[in-house]
């Protein structure tokens, strides 16, 4: 059969493209690592300092916990979301899970931003 | 005044007339059958909704250019504009040098179309707006999943391999694989570079395997993955500052378009559409790339590449090769991924679903879907669809690198 191009050299080329990707594709993780560490360390820093600056909280009698009603699982923490919005997420994903909602528990629902 | 002559006239510049005379002799019936396969393009765009956004206008520029006597989208025109050889216009004057002007004066409302396609403005600016569409987050918060962007470009090369046994040149073999990156813009961009002449295959192709993806990958994650590794839960990975997101386009753009200076204007332009979403100062530029623009652009971009669908291109052995060459392109590189998951699954000792690899082709977001589905099967509980947005576009970026590869060395 006549080829319009060596087999050889497009075997090299398609060896090599492919290792060309990687190489890409590496160097740029090692990048995205690497400002990854520096934002982590400096998050790191940043709570430190926070929590240095505000004073210790004078100790305050341990809270007794809140009665629930019967059958509930505790108390659902929402942080920036709606309670409507909350109930809703859970609907879906009980609907999703395909369990009834009173056998899932919720500890909190958060946005991402 | 002679009704009978006007009549005959009229009758004669037909359509009609045009294809009955030329039945044989000018290939009237490729007209005829590009025209059904127009219409079943139609048919699959909005029947069974395969990418509708594109196909539709595909199939609908097709229908356009097959229409006998309309010169709507003349290829001779093109042909002698990559050859650079002289071209005789309608008035019957020979044309040394063709530019983008004389397409202007001499050519149809599609050839002004076709510009944008052969200047690469049209792909350019849809990568804007995937751009300004996409979410690093998931690939800034687990940067190894970049791995599997690039493992999933398998198909790229092996369809690039396969071109060449099946006869083809350097330069279509290198258009053909990169279906296997599952990117429609860069697919165009590359092929309307390298081998303008495949690019409606190639384009319908691209689309319709994308609009597959849920038929086509399915089998083949079952085949590589056991029932155990489907069900393996990922751990939620960190939250991503803004600040990072704001880096993130500027530093690929950098790196990538340094180390391959061909993939900076698809790179630029994805990472400049992003920038837009990200920075937080340019909401209504943002809005305009993702809605207003991406719209107009996909309107002209669809009815430009379904233009060059023309019977005597079309209709050839070569396209056969190019639709068989597409589907196992993306095959191995939904293989090429779910290997790669593998070796992320066994390096931490089960904390990877291999499922997410196949995510590594850059269909976005219809892949990360297909993991999650798959994902979901084996356990109800199981949400890999973050997880699987990092390899899925990690893919955009992979497949680009591999454009540029090829571009460089075919280009």
């Amino acid at each position: 059969m006549y080829f319009k191009m060596p087999v050889g050299e497009a075997l090299v080329y398609a060896l090599l493209g492919y290792a060309v990707v990687f190489f890409g594709i590496c160097l740029l993780m090692a990048v995205v690592m690497i400002m990854g560490k520096i934002f982590i360390a400096k998050d790191k820093k940043a709570a430190a300092a926070k929590a240095a600056a505000a004073p210790a909280p004078a100790a305050a009698p341990a809270e007794a916990p809140k009665p629930t009603a019967p059958g509930s699982a505790g108390e659902l923490k929402l942080h920036d979301v709606e309670p409507k919005t909350a109930a809703m997420i859970m609907a879906i994903v009980a609907d999703k899970m395909g369990k009834p909602l009173n056998e899932l528990r919720f500890i909190s629902i958060k946005e991402v931003k | 005044m002679n009704i009978g002559e006007i009549l005959l006239g009229l009758w004669n510049k037909s359509g009609f007339a045009q294809i009955i005379t030329g039945f044989v002799s000018s290939n009237g019936w490729q007209n005829l059958v590009m025209l059904v396969v127009a219409c079943v393009l139609l048919y699959l765009a909005i029947v069974k909704k395969f990418e509708p956004l594109l196909l539709l206008g595909i199939a609908f520029g097709c229908l356009l250019s097959n229409l006998p006597g309309a010169g709507l989208y003349n290829q001779q025109l093109w042909d002698a504009y990559v050859q650079g050889v002289p071209y005789v216009n309608a008035a019957g004057e020979v044309v040394e040098h063709i530019t983008f002007t004389t397409i202007i004066h001499d050519g149809g409302l599609l050839d002004i179309f076709y510009i944008g396609v052969k200047s690469s403005l049209y792909p350019c600016l849809i990568f804007m707006g995937v751009g300004a569409m996409t979410d690093f987050g998931p690939l800034l918060s687990n940067p190894k999943s970049l791995l599997l962007g690039a493992a999933a470009q398998l198909g790229v090369f092996v369809a690039f391999f396969g071109a060449v046994l099946l006869g083809f040149t350097g330069k279509e073999a290198a258009s053909i694989g990169i279906i296997g990156g599952a990117d429609g813009p860069t697919a165009i961009f590359l092929t309307s570079r390298l081998a303008p002449h495949l690019l409606g295959a190639i384009a319908v192709a691209a689309y319709s395997y994308m609009a597959l993806i849920p038929l086509i990958q399915p089998p083949i994650m079952n085949l590589m993955t056991t029932p155990e590794q489907r069900k393996i839960k990922m751990v939620q990975t960190r939250q991503v500052s803004k600040t990072e997101k704001i880096i993130f386009p500027i530093v690929v753009t950098l790196f990538v378009a340094m180390l391959l200076p061909d993939t900076a204007p698809l790179i630029g332009c994805l990472m400049l559409g992003n920038l837009f979403k990200e920075c937080g100062v340019t909401d209504r530029l943002s809005d305009t790339v993702q809605n207003a623009l991406m719209n107009i652009v996909t309107i002209l971009l669809s009815t430009a590449v379904g233009a060059t669908m023309i019977g005597s291109r079309f209709l050839t052995v070569e396209t056969l090769k190019i639709v068989l060459l597409g589907v196992i392109a993306f095959g191995i590189s939904t293989a090429g991924g779910l290997l790669g998951g593998q070796v992320m699954c066994a390096m931490t000792r089960g904390k990877v679903n291999p499922l997410i690899g196949s995510a590594g082709v850059s269909a976005v977001p219809m892949a990360a879907r297909v993991s999650n589905v798959q994902g979901q099967k084996a356990n109800p509980s199981n949400f890999l669809l973050m997880h699987a947005m990092g390899p899925n576009v990690a893919g955009v970026i992979g497949s680009a690198i591999a454009a540029g590869f090829l571009l460089s060395v075919f280009g």
